[in-house]
């Protein structure tokens, strides 16, 4: 492990997949022709970029595939608890019913409505997604254009850390941490998980930045006399800009699959519903002797869909940012 | 490659030391006083609170200086000394974990290195025949998205329950003392195999698509190019970008091990397989912290020794890392 030639080359980021295995952004996008600042690149050029990702984004199968099986989930979400309302863990009806005209997804062995359930429990799993994701996205961002972009110590240093947190299972990690906290919610949980998985987005940016780098218009932007922060918001990162979006969305997806494995061992929110734990207690109320497939097969099936689409739009991103690959 | 296995022993230890540093802070600095909750589930009378808090404060050495207590505690660790379980009336956290450590070994083991070779395996086919490509892919995608424990669930009730070919629950029948008859392995098997096969299928379909994605951007690379322009057979080109894709595939294992830790810890939860997970869902629940806290450092450990076994795979398969080329990247 630990091979920034690796990644910096114009191969994937290693396989430094955020939860699985390696289904990374490949090479930045190409957005920089050489010479050119990107900042002052004019606005219809910026114009006429957006317009051409547009294009070839409403035209790429897996890209609409990913974003509509997300907004059915969004859409679910939002107006889910609208046509349930009411306490998703209230005991409202019979107990241990199949899925029926009444009660669409069934109900648990208590009578809780499993529909309310799922669709509050994917409320929560966005949540944690963004909120999760985007905080290890900043973190991982803060630390990969600093280290990337000052080198030296500062990089040494930076370096180190990312590396010590990478290896820390950041499962292991949360565990004892949740287990002390005896009031938890989603945004806590997401708090933690943010603070934990950003190490190998921080290693991947720092490569992408350390490329960067040496290019003439970052170059110039330093003659200038322009602050750090200014030269890489205002010159690296727009030119990466894909690559991070790209970074998120894996993150986002990352996140997810890790609130619900916390939220199965026990250690989810302590109020509230979310997805893994309906998992939590349909195992540790022994649905499966019991056969009630219609209180753990939505909640999986949910989660599997939200980050597959997440996934599957990743793929479709990238070949959209990088012409190269279009055709496959 | 001193150096880079210097570096490495280096960052590891630095790990377990912040590691460790950790499992001691936080029972100490986070919200609330564990004392106070162990008190809190056992109905003490009321002023007899405060003789008992003075009790335990003093048994798990809470009232001396914060320095004294770290040194002790490392004092302890590095004795082996973990702690008592408050749940399991009193047996060493090390004895309880020992016990438990074969069953979780017997299912990752063999669940990473098959799932890897399969899947890099599979993945460089897919990425050579088209059709193969278009049906492998997806059903990679979907597998990779599955959480670890709803593909066991999944798993357990079409196998196990519906079809009953498979125990669902514990690591050997309930009616069987462990004993080297042919019975009992006989049943050691057919409990092992849902949670192994639920493990090798998530980490199949990962596998299986880095390493086809891989070998397109290898054969797109340069030295391919070269290869396939000097009429090279497409056999041997395929040769060399597999041994090339195969590296991130490496350093790529050592990433995942955490998450493949913790897939592994809830896929025995669901078969109530006697393994550290089935362990860990009872210290949390029976908030046994020792237990909980000794469960963190073995999961650390075990990780690091991983992380080192791979680095040294990764030294026998890339050449560079032998010459000392990669100085400056290890």
């Amino acid at each position: 492990m630990n091979d920034p030639e690796r990644i910096s080359s114009a191969v994937p980021v290693g396989a430094a997949a955020p939860d699985r295995a390696p289904i990374q952004p490949a090479a930045p996008a190409p957005a920089p022709r050489p010479g050119e600042p990107a900042a002052a690149s004019g606005r219809a050029e910026a114009v006429g970029r957006r317009r051409e990702i547009l294009y070839f984004a409403l035209r790429d199968r897996k890209v609409l595939v990913g974003l509509g099986i997300l907004i059915v989930f969004v859409a679910a979400a939002v107006v889910g608890p609208l046509i349930r309302p009411g306490d998703p863990d209230a005991f409202v009806g019979p107990m241990a019913a199949a899925p029926s005209r009444e009660w669409w997804f069934g109900t648990t062995t208590f009578g809780q409505d499993v529909f309310a359930q799922f669709v509050y429990g994917v409320g929560s799993t966005f949540l944690v997604g963004l909120f999760g994701g985007g905080l290890a996205a900043l973190i991982g961002m803060t630390v990969g254009f600093v280290a990337g972009y000052r080198g030296g110590v500062v990089d040494e240093i930076l370096n180190m850390l990312t590396n010590v947190v990478l290896v820390i299972p950041t499962l292991a990690l949360l565990l004892i941490a949740a287990a002390y906290l005896t009031a938890r919610g989603v945004l806590v949980e997401a708090v933690f998980i943010g603070l934990t998985s950003w190490p190998w987005a921080a290693r991947a940016i720092r490569a992408q930045t350390f490329s960067l780098n040496t290019r003439e218009f970052v170059d110039l932007a330093r003659l200038t006399g322009v602050p750090s922060w200014r030269v890489i918001f205002g010159e690296i990162a727009p030119n990466m800009g894909s690559y991070l979006f790209m970074t998120f969305i894996l993150l986002f997806g990352g996140a997810i699959l890790i609130a619900a494995t916390l939220d199965f061992i026990g250690l989810g929110p302590t109020s509230g519903s979310s997805l893994g734990m309906m998992m939590y207690n349909a195992v540790a109320w022994s649905a499966l002797q019991l056969g009630m497939w219609w209180w753990f097969i939505p909640p999986g099936l949910g989660i599997t869909a939200i980050v597959g689409a997440l996934y599957v739009m990743n793929v479709g991103l990238d070949e959209i940012f990088n012409p190269r690959l279009r055709k496959m | 490659m001193r150096r880079y296995f210097g570096r490495k022993l280096l960052i590891y230890g630095l790990t377990f030391f912040i590691a460790a540093t950790i499992d001691w802070m936080i029972p100490r600095f986070m919200p609330g006083n564990p004392v106070q909750s162990l008190l809190s589930r056992s109905h003490v009378a009321p002023d007899a609170v405060p003789a008992l808090i003075a009790y335990y404060n003093n048994l798990f050495g809470l009232d001396r200086p914060i320095w004294e207590q770290y040194l002790s505690f490392w004092g302890a660790l590095l004795s082996g000394d973990l702690g008592r379980s408050v749940y399991l009336t009193g047996r060493p956290v090390t004895d309880v974990i020992m016990s438990a450590v074969p069953y979780t070994l017997a299912l990752l083991v063999p669940a990473i290195l098959l799932s890897w070779w399969a899947g890099n395996s599979f993945g460089a086919m897919a990425a050579r025949r088209r059709w193969l490509d278009n049906a492998a892919l997806p059903i990679g995608y979907i597998l990779t998205a599955t959480p670890y424990m709803w593909l066991a669930i999944v798993l357990a009730w079409i196998l196990g329950f519906i079809f009953r070919l498979f125990p669902i629950s514990g690591g050997y029948s309930y009616a069987l003392e462990p004993t080297l008859t042919w019975t009992f392995v006989g049943s050691l098997f057919s409990h092992w195999f849902l949670p192994f096969a639920s493990l090798f299928l998530v980490m199949f379909g990962g596998w299986a698509i880095g390493m086809r994605n891989m070998i397109i951007y290898e054969l797109d690379a340069d030295y391919s190019r070269y290869l396939e322009a000097l009429g090279a057979p497409t056999r041997l080109v395929r040769k060399y970008a597999f041994r090339n894709a195969v590296l991130p595939q490496i350093t790529g294992l050592a990433l995942q091990l955490g998450v493949i830790v913790s897939g592994a810890l809830v896929t025995e939860i669901v078969f109530s397989y006697p393994g550290i997970g089935k362990l860990t869902l009872a210290a949390i629940q029976n908030e046994d912290y020792f237990l909980l806290q000794g469960i963190f450092l073995f999961i650390i450990v075990g990780v690091l020794i991983a992380n080192f076994l791979v680095d040294i795979a990764y030294v026998l398969v890339d050449p560079r890392t032998r010459v000392g080329m990669s100085g400056r990247s290890a």
